[in-house]
């Protein structure tokens, strides 16, 4: 099992307070990155190979590249902290339990991208979250390491999960509904407020301050050749031991579900698993021997997305688990773009028909090709995350629905 | 039920929106978090509330109103005194979620999206709410209640008032 780095504060009761960050070496990152260039700063995230860990596993000290340096108006920087990936619970423990991570790591990325203002954007239903992590940001304020060149707005959203998309996001900062804007122009170029924005998600800025401190090799040394570091993977479903692992970028699927969850519950017979979040395609048991990092899942056909692991036995019902998400995404569909809006609304309706028994052999065919004829037509890559276990549950386990269908 | 109000901020609500304004680079970015106070303030966003906001922010209430109908947190209408919102994605799915949302209808004796006869509890199935390592679980008011059972179910409703 490789080092814990995120997870390294949660043992302590006071890992939420500055005290306590400090007591473990916290803002020692910052007095470092105050010496160096921002150049200097965005090069060593690069060489680190930091990958976003919100879901779409973009290299970070480039998207950071990214931003014009002519650019003489205001640079943001947004916090992605809407999670809201069905299987996903990491953000919630890194803004409950190590807030001031968080806070450090935008105050060294602020300072690589020359950005004046951040903004947290947090989900509205994690008050809690909220409360502790604006409590952070106040004592971080207090100690005159907020306010001085850089500032911290917390902003709390409304329930809606396409707002983790990044420029549903981005809308939503603005105060309008959160639909999602076609790019280019990329957020780096035109983003919050029409300025350059880097958005990233909130644990991905909490590898900043470890990498400043301990150097992009040692970073990336954790990883796999193309990612660098640990990650925190949610693991819930049918395991004995659910909860929230670290480990390197390079773990497998099986030793994530056996050596830390404790492996199947119920039945103890795997059948399939959700690798990362929702929106991945799903895998059988037999292609649990998979690295769990960005290029990993792709050859596999799945993605990494959130590294929420949702683990299902011999016992689960395949259809039924695409009905629950199917519902979810004709909920939330934002209603922009035809394909979309149309797809998921009749999908949650058929797969409805098929559990419920009225289905047919021939609806099967009709899910699957207006799935496949409708990736890549949308503004947003929320319709493609939906296509994921739509073609994955019912290619992989075709079976089991037929079995529910007529003739 | 719940008596007429106006529906006015106090001048120190209206200091705080002025504050929340200023805080981004064009005032309507403060819109969701002054949405939240009225809803705080007002018990709900109604058309008449929706209408108030608007003039805070020199928007068109159309506009306003686009933006309260988007988002699940707003209320539309009345709610009760209190909000459980059962969670029925994925994994609280396979941890029995559907049989703790039959409990809770059947002990509030009412359906998803009512509240009841005494105006204490509004009853939600909601997407997943990010606690999926303790599933199943719902969302009471401002807290998460983890790893329900029935018999921690009615414990918790019997301590709403
Ligand atoms: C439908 C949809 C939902 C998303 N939800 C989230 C989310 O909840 N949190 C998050 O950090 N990224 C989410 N993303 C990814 C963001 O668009 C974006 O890639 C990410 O915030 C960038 O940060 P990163 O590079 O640090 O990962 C979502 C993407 C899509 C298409
Ligand atoms: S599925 Fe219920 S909290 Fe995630």
């Amino acid at each position: 099992m490789a080092e814990i780095v995120l997870m390294r504060n949660f043992g302590r009761q006071d890992s939420h307070t500055l005290a306590g960050y400090r007591a473990t070496g916290g803002y020692t990152a910052w007095e470092k990155a105050k010496g160096m260039e921002p150049a200097a700063i965005t090069e060593e995230v690069k060489k680190s190979n930091l990958r976003g860990l919100g879901g779409a596993g973009f290299p970070t000290g480039m998207k950071w590249s990214f931003v014009p340096k002519t650019h003489t108006g205001p640079v943001y920087l947004v916090i992605n902290a809407d999670e809201g990936e069905p299987g996903t619970f990491k953000d919630r423990y890194l803004l409950e339990r190590d807030p001031h991570a968080l806070i450090e790591g935008m105050l060294i990325t602020a300072r690589a991208i020359r950005s004046a203002k951040g903004f947290v954007y947090i989900r509205g239903e994690y008050v809690q979250p909220w409360r502790i992590f604006s409590g952070a940001v106040k004592d971080a304020y207090d100690a005159g390491l907020l306010g001085n060149g850089f500032d911290i707005v917390v902003h709390r959203g409304a329930g809606a999960y396409i707002c983790g998309e990044e420029t549903g996001l981005l809308s939503s900062l603005e105060g309008k509904k959160g639909w999602p804007k076609i790019k280019p122009p990329f957020p780096a170029i035109k983003g919050a407020f029409g300025e350059p924005t880097v958005v990233n998600n909130v644990e991905t800025i909490a590898c900043v301050p470890p990498i400043i401190n301990r150097g992009a090799e040692w970073f990336a040394g954790l990883g796999t050749k193309t990612q660098g570091g640990t990650r925190m993977y949610s693991v819930s479903g049918r395991v004995t031991k659910p909860g929230v692992y670290e480990d390197s970028c390079a773990v497998t699927l099986r030793q994530l579900i056996h050596d830390h969850a404790g492996g199947v519950s119920h039945t103890g017979k795997l059948k399939a698993v959700v690798p990362g979040g929702g929106s991945a395609a799903i895998l059988t048991a037999d292609e649990i021997d998979v690295a769990m990092d960005v290029d990993g899942l792709k050859a596999k056909g799945s993605m990494i997305g959130s590294a929420g692991v949702v683990v299902m036995d011999e016992s689960v019902s395949i259809p039924e688990a695409l009905l629950v998400l199917a519902r979810f995404y004709a909920h939330e569909s934002c209603g922009q773009c035809t394909p979309c809006r149309e797809s998921t609304g009749w999908i949650y309706k058929m797969v409805h028909r098929i559990v419920d028994g009225h289905g047919r052999k021939d609806d099967l065919d009709t899910i699957l090709d207006v799935a496949k004829r409708g990736g890549g037509t949308t503004i947003c890559a929320f319709y493609d995350g939906a296509i994921g276990p739509y073609i994955s549950y019912i290619e992989k386990f075709r079976g089991e629905f037929e079995a529910l269908c007529r003739s | 039920m719940t008596a007429t109000r106006t529906i006015v901020f106090s001048p120190d609500q209206l200091a705080e929106v002025r504050r929340l304004q200023g805080l981004y680079p064009d005032k309507r970015g403060a819109l969701l978090p002054v949405l939240h106070m009225a809803q705080d303030a007002f018990d709900y966003v109604s058309l008449e509330v929706q209408e108030y906001v608007a003039g805070l922010f020199d928007m068109a209430p159309s506009h306003v109103h686009e933006v309260v109908t988007f988002y699940t947190l707003y209320f539309q209408q009345p709610k009760g005194r209190h909000v459980v919102a059962v969670c029925h994605n994925l994994s609280c799915y396979l941890a029995g979620s559907r049989e703790i949302l039959a409990h809770v209808k059947q002990r509030l004796g009412i359906g998803v999206g009512e509240t009841t006869d005494d105006g204490r509890v509004t009853l939600q199935s909601v997407e997943c709410l990010c606690a999926c390592e303790a599933a199943p679980m719902m969302q009471v008011d401002d807290r998460y209640e983890l790893n329900l059972t029935p018999e921690k179910v009615d414990r918790i409703l019997g301590e709403l008032r």
